[in-house]
């Protein structure tokens, strides 16, 4: 609790010191959450595990999958474990850093959420430090296993733009991802009770990412191009690894433009995130 | 009041609970009919690539697939039940209080179980399977006597549901804590009961195991005996033995529970 008080101690910062200081009461709040994950360090490694299983279930599906078929869609398992493993592991850090958001629904209902905006402290890094939750290790872990095990498996000449490609695109999905999240916390200050909508867009953005999008159908592979920009988590960028042909008619550079579409996801999930702050009204009870 | 009477209060007032939240069932709907699409595909192109895999057509597997999402929350396939509730009172020590009560306990979260998911049927399943069933190919009975019949398997598939849970949430009395149990809940649940994959598609002797286990009585069943692929008969018995075997093993340790464990409190 040291930490909190420090943060109540500090003065509100000015310009360009804000982020610094989102940063530094994230790592705080985080840290403060890991400590007491750790008192219970048994508990701690059985739900890493847990985690891993759990998550890694999706996988397990696949390979039942490649157990009755060679291919799926025209990809190879190689292939489909290279979109997997760029997807899940993506997934996997921006679950970490915000995958707890969802709490946020809860704090408005209870009006717990006025203790957080009285604090001198940015209200989206408490928000988004909230009971941080390291198990989540695991669903990281197992996504870095199956990319690794593809990217050695996959039948690709590697050229250095590709090498290179592959953690910006790494970077760029989790960034996406997270915008997804701060935009689904944003929501449930209009949606309350209806919070589980937002899993439709995260978890199932993620699931949909898994499969080949020669699999679907090609309104559901432009939406998730050029509405909610997912394609450029794995979809776009592993075609141009892979050499196939792009899921939607884009240009060749559009393999490398992961990162401008996660800086413009970010953008707006922070006028999203803007909006629903300035919309809330404490519960009055 | 007769004690018939008593557990039909009780699952009336389960029902009414979860009845009470709109928007989130709303939420819900969406949230598994998204599921759906997304998964009816991936299956589509694994039909594709090998018609009559586990002895299903392709409208068949779309079935499944929406089935699957329809009974999602219904079977509490994740958890989510009333095993929640339980694991909560028995951790707080007010399961005492519930122990006094002149009713049966596994009686009483049975009945109150089987009210959450009527209304989770209801509530959040038949719209994602209409909204299947509207946009894409599905093998559906034309008689009343299959929907007749597939109504007394998914009956059954809630008392078994509900059997796998009662026994995970009893299992705090030992543990004190639920995290573990719900997590390994999880992933039995999702797995064994066919949720990734129709149990049926499973290659080889892992097949043959996950269609003994009492999962297979959850999702399984019901879809077989929808589509005509079972026997009703066959799969009453299978889902009936499982669904004894579970309550008895259930009221054991209930009783093992509440005559050896010290009660929380403070």
């Amino acid at each position: 609790m040291a930490e909190i008080s420090r943060l109540v101690g500090s003065s509100r910062p000015v310009g360009s010191s804000r982020a610094r200081d989102g940063l530094r009461t994230y790592g705080l709040i985080a840290g403060m959450w890991i400590r007491s994950t750790m008192a219970y360090r048994t508990s701690f490694v059985i739900t890493v595990f847990g985690n891993l299983l759990l998550t890694g279930l999706d996988f397990v599906a696949i390979l039942l999958m490649f157990s009755q078929v060679d291919s799926l869609g025209g990809w190879t398992l190689p292939e489909v474990a290279f979109l997997y493993g760029l997807s899940a592991t993506a997934f996997g850090f921006a679950d970490l850093v915000l995958g707890s958001m969802d709490v946020l629904g809860g704090r408005i209902r209870d009006g717990s959420f006025d203790t957080l905006l009285v604090r001198p402290a940015p209200v989206l890094a408490q928000v988004g430090a909230d009971r941080f939750a390291l198990r989540r290790l695991g669903r990281i872990t197992q996504g870095v296993l199956v990319l690794g095990w593809a990217l050695v498996a996959v039948d690709v000449e590697w050229t250095v733009p590709k090498v290179l490609l592959v953690p910006v695109v790494l970077v760029s999905g989790a960034v996406i991802f997270g915008a997804l999240f701060v935009a689904g916390a944003a929501f449930q200050f209009v949606a309350q009770d209806a919070a589980e909508v937002q899993n439709a867009f995260t978890y199932g953005g993620n699931t949909l990412l898994h499969y080949p999008p020669t699999v679907f159908g090609k309104d559901l592979v432009r939406g998730a191009t050029f509405v909610l920009p997912l394609a450029f988590v794995n979809w776009v960028p592993a075609a141009y690894v892979l050499e196939r042909p792009y899921p939607t008619a884009l240009p060749e550079w559009a393999a490398f433009a992961p990162p401008l579409v996660a800086v413009g996801c970010c953008a707006l999930a922070g006028l999203a995130w803007r909006a629903g702050l300035r919309s809330y009204r404490s519960t009055g009870s | 009041m007769g004690s018939g009477r008593l557990y039909l209060a009780v699952a009336a007032g389960g029902f009414r609970r979860y009845a009470t939240y709109r928007a989130a069932t709303a939420a819900g709907v969406f949230t598994n009919t998204v599921f759906g699409l997304i998964l009816v595909y991936t299956y589509l192109a694994l039909w594709d690539e090998r018609p009559h895999l586990g002895g299903y057509d392709q409208a068949q597997a779309v079935t499944y697939v929406w089935l699957g999402q329809a009974l999602y929350s219904t079977l509490a396939i994740q958890g989510g039940g009333v095993e929640r509730d339980l694991m909560a009172r028995i951790g707080t020590g007010g399961i005492a209080v519930d122990l006094y009560r002149p009713a049966d306990l596994q009686l009483w979260w049975l009945a109150s179980d089987l009210g959450r998911a009527l209304f989770q049927m209801l509530g959040r399943g038949v719209i994602p399977f209409v909204f299947g069933a509207l946009f894409f190919p599905m093998a559906l009975p034309g008689d009343v006597t299959t929907w007749g019949a597939f109504l007394v398997a998914l009956l059954l598939a809630m008392v078994v549901s509900f059997g796998i849970r009662y026994l995970v949430a009893l299992s705090v009395f030992w543990l004190m804590d639920g995290t573990g149990v719900s997590q390994a809940l999880m992933v039995t649940g999702v797995f064994c009961s066919g949720m990734t994959l129709p149990l049926n598609a499973f290659p080889g002797a892992l097949g043959d195991v996950v269609q003994a286990l009492p999962w297979a009585a959850q999702l399984q069943m019901p879809a077989d005996v929808l589509m005509g692929e079972t026997d009703p008969l066959g799969a009453y018995a299978f889902q009936a033995v499982w669904a004894v075997v579970l309550l008895a093993a259930g009221r054991l340790v209930q009783s093992a529970a509440t005559r050896r464990v010290v009660v929380q409190g403070g």
